[in-house]
């Protein structure tokens, strides 16, 4: 256990394996995405009361599932970074942040989108939309401090603690927006309950948010790997890769 | 399939321009997320590219 | 025997320290007084706009006032932050304090009640004379009042966290903001919804007791978290 630990924080370890992992999970992204979004868009019954506005959920609910996982990722891999001070964990958590803010944002935009035809309005101010706005705010203030400091040290260490200040803070968030005011309908899929949705609707749902974390998983890998690289140009095994691919074009 | 043409799906019973929208904007979002890190690759890789055909010139060269 | 001895001293020896610490920042505050009395400023001149910029009718401030106070004096409150950690920062003296064997997590709890005393409290004293002025009733000017007492020694404390984290950087003040407010949210919705509750005859006791928590919540957990920001802060 300790040992596959040390290993998977050694860079150059994790550059060689997430190479070979991307190609699969890719893949598997996109097979997924485009299953479910041709399910979602063509096979799946209209809503009765929504119509066909309501195809968006499949976009909005994974991308909305992705922000909040997004962030719990990027604060854990903090704090793997402040107490192990393990590097590859300060860069995961550096690369979380855009991609998590960006899905928080599509969140948000898809959920004033799906707002408008269904509510009237391209905004309210939700329970929910208002604490997802919150998240975005607490992702971009990690995205700040990152860029603050020019120390890398410093500044992993820096927007890990603050991230962490913000997970202790995403509850309180939540249910002060939620007791505040609420028009939301209620969560579409939960863990413990059976979904109210007929199956031709709930089952292309879970596709895409299958879909959308191997996405996530490849574009988290894919950013982690340049940030090593440039973190790491001094090192032989960088300066290969580089030659490897000079040569290779010569 | 559950529309009667294409126009129609394309039209989603009335509601085509919330439904294209959200679509539109999760394709942007996802092209963003793969393109940064290919850009930011390549960039990294022509500049250190550069910097060890100096370094070598510069070790033939004293 | 001499070993409990020992600890009790030690501990009137730590509260001396504390009260030291307290009445050092005090005076050294006391000697910039515009550090002081600017926050304030802020606050009534922010409040005075919203009756310029909106409408002077007294029925609409009525119903606004809950919200346009407890927003002035989050913002003030922000703005006064800058004094936490800065000066001490410049001169080494934050560092002696990381240093020293005096526990750490006594000296921070001294440092943010100086700050609340020099900032919180005085927005609190301030704020019935506002209230009059946007037309809150009594009874919301009393629940303003006790939501200020509970809530910004709240702000000091998570404004800490965020004053301790860019207190290395320059030019912090827009970072810090941008740090700060989102997690002042909850605070602010109960608050401002307690007043509101108030305002319009309605029991405040659940979100007093909220609020009672999220300060519980502070002292226990924001000094850790400051602590090791100001050693990030110092370490580059």
């Amino acid at each position: 256990m300790w040992r596959w630990f040390h290993k998977l924080g050694s860079p150059k370890w994790f550059y060689a394996i997430s190479g070979r992992w991307i190609p699969w999970f890719a893949v598997t992204a996109l097979v997924l995405l485009v299953l479910g979004t041709v399910w979602a868009l063509m096979f799946a019954p209209p809503d009765y009361q929504q119509g066909n506005s309501y195809r968006i959920i499949y976009i909005h609910v994974p991308a909305a599932f992705l922000a909040q996982s997004g962030y719990v990722l990027m604060a854990v891999a903090g704090a793997i970074g402040l107490i192990w001070k393990m590097k590859l964990a300060d860069v995961v958590a550096k690369c979380c942040a855009p991609i998590g803010a960006s899905f928080t944002f599509l969140a948000l935009v898809t959920g004033a989108v799906w707002g408008k035809p269904t509510w009237g309005a391209w905004w309210v101010w939700d329970a929910r939309l208002t604490s997802m706005l919150v998240l975005l705010f607490l992702y971009l203030g990690v995205v700040a401090l990152q860029s603050a400091f020019t120390d890398r040290n410093q500044a992993a260490r820096a927007s890990a603690l603050l991230s962490l200040v913000g997970l202790v803070n995403i509850p309180i968030i939540k249910y002060s927006v939620e007791w505040w005011n609420t028009l939301h309908q209620p969560a579409s899929l939960t863990l413990t309950e059976k979904p109210t949705m007929p199956a031709e609707m709930w089952v292309p749902l879970l596709i895409m948010v299958a879909g959308f974390y191997c996405f996530f998983a490849v574009v988290l890998m894919m950013r982690t790997r340049v940030e090593l690289l440039d973190r790491e140009r001094r090192t032989g095994w960088v300066k290969e890769i580089i030659n490897d691919k000079r040569t290779g074009k010569a | 399939m559950y529309f009667e043409s294409f126009s129609d799906f394309l039209a989603m019973g009335g509601h085509a321009k919330y439904v294209w929208i959200a679509y539109g904007i999760a394709l942007v979002v996802f092209a963003f997320n793969i393109l940064a890190p290919i850009i930011k690759r390549k960039r990294l890789m022509a500049e250190q590219a550069r910097q060890l055909r100096r370094e070598e010139l510069h070790a033939s060269g004293s | 025997m001499t070993a409990r001895v020992d600890t009790v001293t030690a501990k009137t020896a730590r509260v001396g320290i504390f009260m030291g610490m307290v009445r050092r920042d005090m005076t050294a505050a006391f000697r910039h007084p515009s550090d002081l009395v600017n926050p304030l400023i802020f606050f009534v001149v922010v409040v005075s706009l919203f009756p310029l910029a909106v409408s002077p009718e007294s029925d609409f401030l009525r119903e606004i006032a809950p919200g346009v106070l407890w927003v002035s004096a989050l913002l003030a409150t922000l703005l006064s932050l800058d004094m936490l950690f800065q000066s001490d920062f410049q001169d080494g003296t934050l560092e002696q304090m990381v240093l020293s064997p005096q526990p750490l997590y006594s000296s921070i709890l001294a440092k943010v009640m100086t700050h609340w005393l020099l900032s919180g409290l005085p927005l609190t004293l301030l704020s019935p004379l506002l209230a009059l002025m946007l037309f809150l009733p009594a009874n919301g000017t009393q629940a303003l009042m006790l939501t200020l007492l509970l809530g910004t020694p709240v702000l000091s404390f998570i404004g800490a966290i965020g004053s301790a984290l860019t207190v290395g950087l320059r030019k912090t003040g827009l970072l810090l903001s941008l740090l700060v407010l989102p997690l002042y949210i909850p605070v602010l919705i109960f608050a401002s919804g307690a007043v509101q509750a108030a305002a319009a005859g309605l029991p405040i006791a659940g979100h007093l007791a909220l609020l009672g928590a999220m300060l519980a919540l502070a002292v226990v957990l924001a000094p850790l978290a400051i602590a090791s920001a100001l050693r990030i802060s110092l370490s580059g």
